[in-house]
């Protein structure tokens, strides 16, 4: 008797909610958040959800930035793709070359009729996501930059001070030998190697890390990060490295775990690090631009980004288009993006959200949040410093990472393995070139 | 003089062997053959274009000194794995076998490890040596040595293959256990009553009329190494430091569904099974009759 009440139950649950969902267009959005990132990505939709009845946006984690692209595409294939998709900044180069499966931000803003303006986002970030004829593909939404974290109680403890000037490469050396010197252990660490290291540098520098404008300019662009500006700076870190003055920690932002429970005294890590930072780290800390080598290039040019752009997938009705259009509307909107900024450490992606945040005082209360903001829009951006669009890129990091743990393991020096890396990650840019 | 069953007529063995020839041919052959078709091509991602390459998908690996050198890890790893696996395994069981007290406890908690995942597993061992809290690698910082997987490649293939062996020595430890409780115990008296010690018995009488189960073990044990510790691989080390452990089967994964690049990982698939293919053949032609049933 029971168990017929639950059957009967279910059967009746399934039956009703088709009719539900009749009020309501649903719109899926696929995203890769989890913990607190997760949970005010959930208040936003909640709160679109409730600013009208029209539409109604799920919102569904599918694991890290790597497995939801992938979610993505197989579900593509398999005529089940969500409406949005979050995709990093890594896989741009493959959402761009895929023209039947993505629908332009532009064009489905023009199906919604939501208001849309492209000069109202920041250059630097809209960079990244605008084709070379002016089409916005993808909205940018979660964007960050590399700066360097300092923690001060470390520094006081090996005797160094730590308002000390940390702008170039050459001044953190010094540091670094006075820190360890100190009896620090791990004087420096970094997360995102290739990320911060060699793209970021690169545009920092303002030589090239690809060429054809990094790929802008066509798929038939070759690396070309094994300059002597890269390799000087990455030889000097494999000496750091050596002399035990740079730990390294892991591909990704494993470092973060070792700066967070105050081992490190520097950290190379994205803005976004701020709100892990500030809810964990039991010590003194302060956010400083990333480091330059002086006389270098025509470094400080501006950093560029990395984080995650929605795209809008292919294959559905109208209707539902112009519901992702208005939940793309509202994400961009100012309150809603200088929230998100304040909250996460991302960069606002609109000028409008970045004056609200400056008005409401909160670079004021929370030292050091603007560097990331004006780290990157500190200079026009340059053919080099626009950023990066390379097909299979997720996989030519996997090769920067195991050319540069060769180098931190002293295997390999910097002008070899960055010379392989630039060789083998050809091939992939070559077979990339053949598949599109 | 064998025995054998004869059939009248067609109809009824061809429908006792139809549930097998079906099951294979649809989660055998096809996907087989789907990979096959598919190593000839370089396809976007999305399936929107395929673009013809004949064997140049072939090429482009096999000149590729890394996936050569994959080969060479994947046979260090797979060795090893079986090995870690079946002595302790082995080692367990005879002590069990020897057990009067207690044996029903100590054979289940034997026997547990291997209800957990292999990427469960992976993590468990990650946390031990995790080189900044980890409970080993502080142990082994406190007798003054400093393990770091992350950047030395023997530490972290020593690192998987224990991770991998590690649930898999409860499997093998249930079929030894259960072959060693099949043994006659007359003929292991009737030695005893020789002479003949524990080792000497072991080595002339218990490890021979083992074999079987040892044979069965060592295939079944490399086609597991071969293909189902890539769970361990991803969360552990996901293949470095650079490409110290990645063995084949994790490369097909890691080009295949996070590099996109279908057409390299589907001639990647076709390799690994003519290898394991051409590896069973050597298995049964020349180690098994050294097995006697």
């Amino acid at each position: 008797m029971k168990k017929f009440t639950v059957g009967a139950l279910i059967a009746g649950s399934t039956a009703l909610s088709p009719f539900a969902a009749y009020a309501e267009t649903e719109i899926q959005f696929w995203h890769a958040f989890t913990g607190r990132l997760g949970e005010l990505v959930a208040a936003q939709v909640e709160d679109f959800n409730a600013s009208q009845d029209e539409f109604k946006v799920v919102a569904t984690h599918k694991g890290n930035y790597s497995e939801t692209l992938n979610a993505g595409i197989a579900a593509f294939r398999a005529g089940e793709q969500p409406h949005i998709l979050m995709v990093f900044e890594v896989g741009t180069a493959t959402m761009m070359s895929a023209a039947g499966a993505v629908r332009s931000v532009t064009k489905v803003m023009e199906t919604s009729g939501a208001e849309f303006d492209p000069d109202a986002y920041i250059g630097a970030v809209k960079g990244y996501y605008t084709s070379t004829d002016g089409e916005m593909l993808s909205l940018p939404f979660n964007a960050s930059t590399p700066v360097l974290w300092v923690n001060r109680d470390a520094f006081k403890a090996a005797g160094v001070d730590p308002d000390t000037d940390l702008s170039t490469w050459q001044n953190v050396g010094e540091v670094l030998t006075q820190l360890r010197d100190g009896g620090s252990e791990c004087p420096l660490t970094t997360a995102w190697q290739s990320w911060i290291h060699l793209e970021n540098f690169s545009a920092y520098h303002d030589v090239p890390f690809a060429t054809q404008d990094n790929g802008f300019g066509g798929l038939n662009t070759e690396l070309a990060f094994n300059g002597p500006e890269q390799v000087a700076h990455i030889s000097a870190m494999g000496e750091w490295a050596r002399d035990g003055k740079f730990f390294y920690a892991g591909r990704r932002n494993e470092g973060g775990a070792n700066f967070r429970a105050g081992e490190c005294a520097l950290f190379t890590e994205s803005s976004a690090g701020y709100a892990g930072i500030k809810a964990e780290a039991g010590f003194d800390f302060d956010v400083r631009p990333l480091p330059y080598w002086e006389g270098v290039g025509n470094a400080p040019q501006n950093t560029i980004i990395g984080g995650a752009s929605l795209w809008v997938m292919e294959g559905h009705e109208d209707a539902e288009y112009k519901g992702a259009g208005q939940f793309l509307s509202y994400l961009s909107s100012s309150d809603v993006q200088a929230q998100w900024h304040q909250d996460t450490g991302y960069l606002p992606i609109t000028s409008a959200a970045a004056d609200a945040t400056r008005a409401a005082g909160f670079y004021d209360e929370n030292l050091g949040t603007e560097v990331a903001v004006l780290q990157m829009t500190r200079n026009e951006p340059t053919a080099n410093s626009k950023g990066l669009r390379l097909g299979s890129f997720d996989q030519i990091r996997g090769i920067i990472d195991e050319e540069l743990e060769a180098v931190w393991a002293g295997d390999k020096d910097a002008q070899t393995a960055l010379d392989s890396a630039v060789k083998r990650g050809d091939q992939l840019l070559r077979r990339f070139e053949a598949a599109n | 003089m064998e025995k054998r069953v004869t059939f009248k007529g067609w109809l009824l063995p061809l429908c006792l062997i139809a549930p097998q020839v079906l099951v294979s041919a649809i989660f055998f052959f096809y996907p087989a053959g789907q990979a096959i078709w598919q190593s000839l091509f370089i396809p976007d991602p999305f399936g929107l274009s395929m673009q013809y390459v004949g064997l140049g998908n072939f090429e482009y690996l096999l000149s590729d000194p890394y996936y050569r050198t994959s080969f060479l890890t994947t046979a260090v790893f797979s060795l090893l794995v079986t090995l870690c696996s079946m002595v302790p395994a082995l080692f367990l069981a005879v002590v069990a076998d020897r057990l009067i007290k207690g044996a029903g406890v100590y054979r289940t908690m034997l026997i547990w490890p291997y209800a957990v995942a292999p990427a469960i597993a992976g993590v468990l061992w990650l946390f031990m040596f995790n080189t900044r809290v980890g409970v080993v690698s502080w142990y082994l910082g406190q007798l003054g040595y400093d393990w770091n997987h992350v950047l030395n490649g023997s530490e972290a293939m020593g690192l998987v293959v224990v991770a991998s062996a590690w649930g898999r020595i409860s499997y093998n430890f249930l079929f030894f256990f259960a072959a060693l409780q099949a043994i006659p115990k007359s003929v292991i008296e009737a030695a005893a009553i020789d002479g003949a010690r524990f080792w000497k018995r072991f080595w002339t009488i218990v490890l021979p009329l083992l074999s079987p189960t040892t044979f069965f073990l060592l295939v079944v044990n490399i086609v597991y190494a071969f293909f189902e510790t890539f769970g361990v691989i991803h969360t552990i080390t996901s293949g470095g430091p650079q490409q110290s452990t990645t063995i084949l089967v994790y490369k097909v994964f890691s080009d295949g569904f996070v590099g996109q690049d279908l057409g390299s990982s589907a001639a990647q698939s076709v390799i690994l099974l003519v290898v394991v293919g051409a590896l069973t053949i050597f298995q049964f032609k020349f180690i098994e009759r050294r097995v006697h049933y």
